[in-house]
């Protein structure tokens, strides 16, 4: 489970964000909206340990991950956090399949490669697995990276926009998707993003505005 | 799992990598070749001087007689007076003294008037059949034995001089009883005969071929004396080529040069130093193919690092992805010099295997021109692990830039602006 405290955060001077507090439980679905350069991302990337809050406090399965060195971070981050971008990067000259397993082998430093096969069947993505994510459409490597960000079974799961790319059919699928998996693997699930049609689905929301 | 991943990527772009192979493995074929020849060329310089203090010859160049008597590669200065050369042959300093009386080839390979003492010196065995014993009875090295798929019992007629298509002697045989056991010197290549045979061969028939008035060639100096007899070692008024002496008294090696050129027409000369200034003649050259080398290397090593840089920009997504999924900072860093190193490292390995096949064809064009071969098989550990080494510092320089800004990536922005 994932709760936050007084955080804030300043690039500069003109730039400083207060957050407000966030709680979001195991197999929940927290919403996070609000309007371009209000601090989704920021918060995101400060929920994720990619950035440092200058106060507050960010606790995620009773750690306080502000308080972790860096290198604690990087294994805490790789163990306990699926993260799932606007844009789908990948290793590039690993196979879907790979690529999956690459996430497990950086984390636990074992390779498990009969769960990847698993995941990436749950998601429809069997006959992909040994194609280049260059080779994939732009839904189908969403998808990839739900199997990558599932991988490692977090405690918390976070996406960033994760549908905002994706047509009607594509966006309520991956939705569906993130939603049956992370109450499938008892994740704590925090999406952040301004698509209207994931408002309507989901009711937990906090607006940043 | 690291190694796997800078192996992918080393292949993902293959003409980049190809680029750099290729340039890696250029120098390092040139300095493999270098350190080869250089060895293996002064080996074979420094064997054959084995046991050689001085060369007394006709005057001249020190170093044509040098290159001529003991190397077999350069026209003789001249001829000596074997009466006066038995002076200095005799002497007390003198532990062996070896003669040489050059006239004939046969296709090529010289025909040398010595004694046994010649073939003891470069340990060279009989290894089929006998010594030469009576006139025009020949020992043939194991080389030309080869290639001319001579064997005993077989007779040839020599031709006059250095060079196959001269005069040809036709009215005397020389007939082969033995040949000798291969040594990797000069000898190799060389068919030998008693003096004797020399001076009977061009003695006949002075009168009818003026040629013979050449310098470096051994004749009869009287002509009015006609043998019907064989002609033998004690036959007055005769000449040879040069001397091979080995000194008991090192004394001699000091002083013998000066005194010879100061009292007779011959001059005594020292393979040692004739042969240091070869090589430093022929370092020089050396050196400029070595510093073009280093130049290659230091290219390649550019390129190396402009294909890693380059790709940097690209990959940095990848890396901020890999931090994501629990990478540390020096995993990335480990995976940049790992793939510097693996291209390195392969394009050393086919650098010392190109280097080799370039060996082996100047090896035999060597052979065919100074009957000279070099071993592109012969591995000089103490200098090759050295290049190795520097092939592989110039990987860790050239990776070490990109390795830092992969290690220093800010994650969040990377992906913020994505």
């Amino acid at each position: 489970m994932l709760q936050t405290k007084n955080v804030t955060f300043f690039y500069n001077k003109e730039t400083q964000f207060t957050f407000p507090e966030l709680k979001c439980n195991a197999s929940d679905v927290l919403l996070i909206t609000g309007n371009s350069g209000k601090g989704k991302t920021t918060l995101l990337h400060l929920l994720a340990g990619l950035l440092r809050p200058k106060n507050g406090e960010i606790s995620i399965e009773n750690t306080n991950i502000s308080s972790l060195s860096e290198k604690k971070l990087d294994q805490f981050r790789g163990k306990n956090i699926g993260l799932i971008l606007q844009q789908s990067h990948f290793i590039a000259s690993m196979s879907v399949l790979e690529n999956v397993v690459l996430a497990s082998w950086l984390a636990t430093g074992k390779k498990a490669i009969l769960k990847a096969e698993k995941l990436l069947a749950e998601l429809d993505l069997e006959n992909q697995k040994h194609k280049l994510p260059s080779q994939l459409s732009i839904g189908q490597q969403q998808r990839v990276s739900i199997a990558r960000a599932l991988i490692n079974e977090p405690k918390l799961l976070l996406a960033d926009e994760p549908t905002s790319s994706l047509d009607d059919e594509n966006a309520f699928k991956v939705a569906d998707l993130l939603e049956k998996l992370s109450k499938e693997y008892k994740a704590a699930l925090v999406i952040v993003t301004h698509d209207s049609r994931l408002k309507n689905k989901f009711t937990n929301q906090i607006n940043l505005n | 799992m690291i190694a796997k991943l800078a192996w992918r990527n080393i292949w993902f772009k293959p003409l980049n990598t190809l680029l750099s192979i290729i340039l890696l493995s250029s120098s390092v074929a040139i300095i493999t070749v270098l350190i080869l020849l250089q060895k293996q060329f002064e080996e074979k310089f420094s064997s054959n001087i084995d046991g050689v203090d001085l060369v007394l010859g006709a005057q001249g160049s020190p170093m044509q007689l040098i290159l001529s008597s003991v190397y077999h590669i350069d026209n003789p200065t001249g001829n000596i007076s074997y009466d006066s050369a038995k002076v200095w042959m005799n002497h007390p300093f003198i532990e062996k003294a070896i003669p040489l009386a050059f006239g004939d080839n046969y296709r090529g390979f010289k025909i040398v008037g010595t004694n046994s003492d010649y073939l003891d010196k470069y340990k060279a065995k009989i290894s089929k059949g006998k010594l030469f014993d009576k006139n025009f009875e020949v020992v043939v090295g194991s080389e030309v034995a080869q290639k001319l798929k001579l064997k005993i019992g077989d007779t040839f007629h020599g031709t006059h001089g250095d060079a196959k298509e001269g005069e040809v002697h036709e009215h005397i045989d020389y007939k082969i009883t033995g040949i000798a056991s291969p040594t990797g010197s000069v000898i190799d290549n060389l068919i030998l005969s008693n003096i004797p045979s020399v001076w009977q061969m061009h003695g006949n028939h002075e009168d009818e071929n003026p040629a013979h008035g050449e310098e470096g060639h051994v004749h009869k100096e009287d002509e009015h004396e006609h043998h019907e007899d064989d002609i033998t070692l004690n036959e007055p008024n005769m000449e040879i080529t040069a001397v091979l002496l080995k000194f008991r008294n090192k004394m001699g090696i000091v002083m013998w040069p000066r005194i010879i050129a100061q009292n007779t027409k011959m001059q005594a000369a020292s393979p040692a130093i004739e042969v240091n200034r070869i090589f430093s003649l022929f370092g020089i050259g050396l050196k400029a193919l070595e510093y073009l080398a280093y130049a290659i290397m230091l290219i390649s090593g550019i390129s190396i690092f402009i294909a890693l840089y380059n790709r940097l920009k690209e990959r940095k997504y990848e890396f901020a992805l890999m931090r994501i999924n629990g990478a540390s900072r020096f995993q990335l860093l480990s995976l940049i010099l790992i793939e510097s190193l693996i291209l390195c490292f392969v394009g050393f390995l086919f650098g010392t295997i190109f280097g080799r096949f370039a060996l082996g064809f100047i090896s035999n064009s060597a052979e065919d021109d100074f009957k000279m071969a070099f071993n592109p098989m012969e591995i000089v550990w103490e200098k090759e692990s050295i290049l190795l080494i520097a092939t592989l510092v110039v990987g860790i320089i050239a990776a070490l830039i990109p390795a830092i800004k992969a290690y220093q990536l800010n994650i969040s922005k990377t992906l913020a602006n994505a």
